[in-house]
């Protein structure tokens, strides 16, 4: 009976459990075949003994994850924590205001929307370059206060911490205010007029509503903008030259000039490692303290 | 019908002339009235007719317009202040509970913004969640979301109520839930207003409901008052076609007043025949002239047996409905719309009504049981 599409179909729908696997299937294969094999391969890699023209030689060794423990690359390491840390709280305090403002901005809600998405449609790469043209000693910004008298040297900005947390920010910006906005868009109104006739002025309606039901779009957000904070090298490779090496620049040099597969190998997975270890605490204290006590 | 209100008080809500418009739209237009303490008052109207604006201007999430007139409550002008400067409480149509709180944190959430000393609030929210008939010991814990329809309904009272507020808002808060349980809530809330001597404002579109439970109705239409009085006044003598038509059914005879004697008018239908109503000041010689009679008050009869000094009009029978509790009967009768006579059922299979359809019958009620309707 019907087509071969048609019976295909019936046959499917007879079986929840098949059907479950040609919806998951597709999926699943990408994953698998892209994500857990090479990781697979790196974990094997970062155990191996390097060998001399890069690549592997048979054996086993704990070497590469000794070495990391050098101060050099704990320096790293904890630069990284500290800016991805700092990059996530400025990307918070700054994005909030704006989904707020956004979630609430009526007619013009979708035109913002808009604007904030923009930025995507240019790569990030170029879009990082076009700050240099910024912040160089003869950028735009230097030169626009030289004119105005505000200044009578250029200021150094490229190449410093700054430029790299300025990168940052403004890399990471809408992945805080998306999800943000996602939960303060659906907010019931009508909670907060509960909240107001109950006696609550502006502030500590936002304290005792807003903020609690918006969390699950601050976590997403905190997630979203720290973790790729904590992997990135494009930005601190343009905007802080070699003297702001990040994490992600060290495993990036090994796998690519130094030729030191393993070694790379082995710092991906101590980053990987202390990711789930900070997400996890993290998750557990935002548990214990949802603003109040149910 | 009406509880007059304690003696010892002015009224706690005064409206005098408001007006609240949107855009072009004009949501409430030059309404006044008063309420007493104590009293259970109803907003009642079809959708959009003004009735929830008019809540949210005595709530505070709406101010009058620049020249719109003056809101009070407990005698102080409020047009200006923000909800939470306003000593009123609030029970909303989706109840608005907090879902990231506990019901012990909802009803605890507006004494805790009022500063009320930690020890009284536990005390407080025990004796507001009994009040409404909700267990402390089972519900206090207990998330919103854990809870039915009905619970959730009790639990915004309750938090309403803890703060013991002199002026209680209540906007359409019985909508959502069942027929059964909205009966019996509509008792309990009518005993708690009178047990607790909080005055009650309370907008439905449930006419039956406002009849219920209300000391006064308002009942408006576009954005004005139509009527204003107590259930029986409101019922019993609407003033205008649209009360008489939203607040139970009636049916209407256009005439003309023709002429005066012995203190009832006799007025000429316009299809032919003619009635005697009551005197009225909106009759006068001339005059067209809207009746309005509910459906309860007529009775069919053969048409050679209509009572003495009753008004009636003769028709065809188009249909004879079951309701149960009543039957309605139907006439289409000449040169105005069908008209509907309900009689009490006294069982159908023993004692059935000796009506079918096609027969030629007569429709009859007494003078006084006609309403004049001001405007036609």
């Amino acid at each position: 009976m019907g087509s071969p599409r048609e019976r295909a179909l019936a046959w499917l729908y007879s079986r929840p459990q098949a059907r479950a696997w040609a919806l998951l299937g597709p999926g699943t294969f990408w994953l698998l075949v892209f994500f857990l094999v090479p990781i697979l391969i790196m974990f094997v890699y970062s155990l191996m003994p390097r060998g001399i023209y890069g690549g592997v030689e048979p054996g086993f060794t704990l070497e590469h994850y000794r070495r990391f423990f050098d101060p050099l690359y704990l320096d790293i390491l904890q630069r990284t924590f500290v800016w991805s840390v700092a990059c996530t709280v400025i990307c918070l305090l700054l994005g909030y205001p704006v989904a707020y403002t956004i979630a609430r901005g009526g007619k013009w809600k979708n035109m913002l929307m808009f604007l904030v998405v923009l930025p995507f449609w240019t790569s990030f790469l170029v879009r990082t370059f076009a700050m240099i043209f910024l912040l160089r000693d003869t950028g735009l910004i230097n030169n626009w206060l030289l004119k105005l008298g505000v200044i009578q040297e250029p200021i150094t900005m490229l190449y410093t911490p700054f430029a790299v947390m300025a990168g940052l920010v403004y890399g990471f910006l809408p992945f805080m205010i998306l999800p943000i906005y996602a939960s303060l868009e659906k907010l019931d109104l009508s909670l907060l007029e509960a909240a107001e006739v109950l006696g609550a002025k502006p502030a500590e309606r936002f304290r005792r509503v807003t903020l609690p039901l918006s969390m699950p779009g601050v976590v997403a957000g905190c997630l979203l903008v720290f973790i790729p904070a904590l992997g990135s090298f494009l930005t601190s490779d343009l905007l802080g030259g070699a003297k702001q090496m990040m994490i992600g620049n060290l495993v990036q040099n090994q796998f690519s000039a130094a030729r030191n597969w393993p070694f790379g190998s082995a710092a991906s997975f101590i980053v990987m490692a202390l990711v789930l270890v900070a997400v996890m605490a993290y998750l557990r204290v935002k548990d214990k303290t949802p603003g109040e006590a149910p | 019908m009406a509880v007059p209100p304690s003696p010892n008080s002015g009224p706690v809500v005064q409206l005098s002339s408001v007006s609240k418009t949107f855009g072009d739209t004009k949501a409430v237009n030059d309404v006044s009235f008063e309420i007493q303490r104590g009293e259970f008052f109803s907003m009642l109207g079809p959708s959009g007719c003004g009735k929830t604006t008019t809540l949210r201007l005595l709530a505070g999430f709406e101010q009058p317009d620049e020249d719109g007139g003056e809101v009070r409550l407990l005698g102080e002008v409020v047009n200006k202040k923000r909800p939470y400067e306003r000593k009123i409480a609030m029970v909303f149509q989706s109840y608005a509970l907090f879902p990231h709180l506990s019901v012990q944190r909802n009803v605890a959430f507006g004494l805790e913004q009022r500063k009320t000393p930690k020890s009284e609030i536990g005390d407080r929210v025990r004796k507001a969640m009994e009040m409404v008939r909700l267990k402390p010991d089972t519900f206090a814990r207990r998330m919103p979301a854990q809870l039915s329809g009905g619970q959730r309904q009790r639990v915004a009272l309750a938090r309403a109520l803890v703060l013991e507020p002199d002026i209680l808002l209540l906007d359409e808060p019985l909508g959502a839930i069942d027929l059964k349980l909205r009966k019996e809530m509509q008792l309990e809330l009518k005993s708690l207003n009178k047990q607790l001597g909080t005055t009650f404002v309370y907008v439905t579109h449930d006419q039956e409901e406002a009849l219920t439970m209300s000391d006064r109705i308002a009942v408006m239409d576009n954005a004005r008052v139509a009527q204003l009085g107590t259930p029986a006044e409101i019922y019993e003598n609407p003033r205008t076609g649209f009360v008489a038509k939203f607040i139970g059914e009636s049916n209407f005879f256009d005439g003309t007043a023709a002429r005066r004697q012995g203190g009832k008018w006799e007025v000429e239908r316009n299809g032919g025949g003619r009635f005697v109503v009551p005197d009225h000041p909106a009759l006068s010689d001339g005059k067209s002239v809207r009746i309005a009679v509910r459906p309860e008050w007529m009775d069919v009869w053969p048409p050679s047996d209509v009572p003495a000094g009753e008004n009636a009009v003769g028709g065809t029978i188009r249909d004879v409905i079951y309701l149960g509790e009543t039957m309605h009967v139907i006439v289409t009768v000449p040169g105005c719309e069908d008209v509907t006579v309900a009689v009490r059922n006294e069982g159908q299979l023993i004692k059935p009504l000796p009506w079918k359809r096609g027969d030629q019958a007569a429709v009859a009620w007494l003078p006084e049981d006609c309403q004049i309707l001001e405007e036609v």
